[in-house]
């Protein structure tokens, strides 16, 4: 089947689509977006975690026909253009988020959905609650958290 | 394996009484691993996401009925207040992500014992609406569950609303697992007080093979209703762990279950209690 779905702002079109196929496995293999990584593909590591609709969601738990029409915002079209950064993103190369960088996408996408909504800086507590569905395996997440502190602080302006 | 997209309600009971072996597949989190792991492979999927109806609340009389495509974020948000119990549930559930996309009624169509929607309904006396071409039927929820991720849906039904009555009193879920989120409950516990009438409901979830009320505790305690009383919130946890029958599985013992099952049914009383003192 066909699927249409509008991604990183450009309308974009997946041909013979198997109807069990996930949108994660459309994005990495058929649009040629390999920035959500593919691990788990059971909701359990955050490491597909993608916007769907404005929402942080499991790429992998989505079936792909059912992001016909619907907008998808990946890792990839988080910076503004090409050669920078978004904030979180240039955050986590500061502080050091970064290890082998699998989970690391995932984490961009879902640390990103958290400062979108705060004008502060969110409380640890809740940092972590937010992050609770991305596993990382290298870090200890403590350098992670900062990266999360550091953009929040930014975009508070203190 | 087929993709049926709904649009509308209508549409989507057409399509289901036209292929009654379509998987219907709201936020995907129990449909999508199956496939995703190869642990089934429906012959169909019937997409029940575009149909907007699904995604409305709305409260009557004193009983909210939750749309089939109400996400737990939503429940969280916007129905704390009204069903405590089960937004307490709901934040337990997966992550944010999953909370995103899965939905109260998905809980209900998978059946696991182990959902963590469940106890909340059982102690609340929710009802499904279930919907066919041939008319709506309500399901008390009691009559629900018949088997381990098994339920009371007819082929050609599809879940368009659970009802769950407002609270009348505290409201508290307990749930064991081995971390604070991404965990499937090695069991959990819901009660819901009503405070004019002196009665309590309950509901025991991943200790049997369907989620189940524990009837003479609840008994015991309309008939012992001594707020704060310790030893009559002992025996209510001995007689919540007698209702269960749990069994020796890869996330808990059975032993370990119905000890744990004793301990938050205990808690959660004491917690109503609690709440009910500083309120009343």
């Amino acid at each position: 089947m066909r699927v249409n779905v509008t991604v990183n702002g450009a309308p974009m079109t997946a041909d013979d689509v198997w109807p069990g196929e996930s949108l994660l496995y459309v994005l990495r293999e058929r649009l040629g977006l390999p920035g959500a990584k593919n691990a788990c593909e059971q909701g359990e590591c955050g490491s597909c975690t993608v916007y769907l609709d404005g929402r942080p969601v499991c790429a992998c738990l989505v079936a792909a026909g059912q992001a016909e029409g619907r907008e998808v915002l990946t890792v990839e079209g988080l910076a503004p253009g090409e050669g920078e950064l978004d904030p979180v993103q240039q955050a986590f190369v500061e502080c050091g988020a970064v290890q082998c960088g699998f989970c690391t996408p995932g984490l961009i996408v879902q640390a990103h959905s958290l400062i979108a909504r705060h004008d502060g800086v969110p409380a640890d507590a809740e940092i972590r609650e937010h992050l609770a569905g991305n596993l990382c395996r290298c870090t200890g997440y403590e350098k992670i958290l900062d990266a999360v502190r550091l953009a929040a602080r930014r975009k508070a302006g203190s | 394996m087929d993709f049926l997209r709904a649009t509308t309600w209508a549409e989507a009971l057409r399509m289901k009484a036209d292929r009654p072996d379509a998987t219907p597949i709201q936020g995907g989190t129990d449909v999508m691993v199956e496939i995703n792991l190869d642990k089934g492979r429906p012959k169909a999927l019937l997409d029940l996401t575009p149909v907007t109806e699904l995604t409305e609340w709305s409260a009557d009389s004193g009983i909210v009925r939750i749309g089939a495509g109400v996400t737990y974020t939503r429940v969280i948000a916007e129905l704390a207040d009204r069903l405590p119990g089960l937004a307490q549930a709901s934040r337990t559930v997966g992550s944010p992500q999953i909370r995103n996309r899965g939905t109260v009624a998905g809980n209900l169509g998978a059946a696991s014992p182990a959902g963590d929607s469940h106890p909340p309904l059982l102690a609340s006396g929710a009802i499904v609406e279930a919907e066919s071409v041939g008319g709506i039927r309500m399901i008390p929820i009691g009559d629900f569950y018949t088997g381990v991720k098994r339920n009371a849906l007819a082929p050609g039904e599809l879940i368009r609303a659970v009802h769950v009555p407002e609270r009348r009193g505290p409201q508290y879920f307990s749930k064991i697992g081995t971390r604070n989120a991404m965990v499937i409950a090695v069991c959990s516990f819901g009660i819901a007080l009503d405070v004019a009438a002196r009665t309590v409901g309950t509901g025991i979830g991943s200790a049997a093979p369907t989620p189940r009320r524990a009837p003479e505790a609840e008994t015991f305690l309309a008939e012992n209703w001594s707020p704060g009383d310790p030893e009559v919130s002992r025996r209510f946890g001995e007689l919540v762990a007698a209702a269960a029958a749990p069994i020796d599985d890869v996330r808990g013992s059975r032993d370990y279950r119905v000890h744990a099952l004793a301990v938050m049914a205990r808690r959660t009383l004491g917690w109503a209690w609690e709440e009910h003192r500083r309120t009343s």
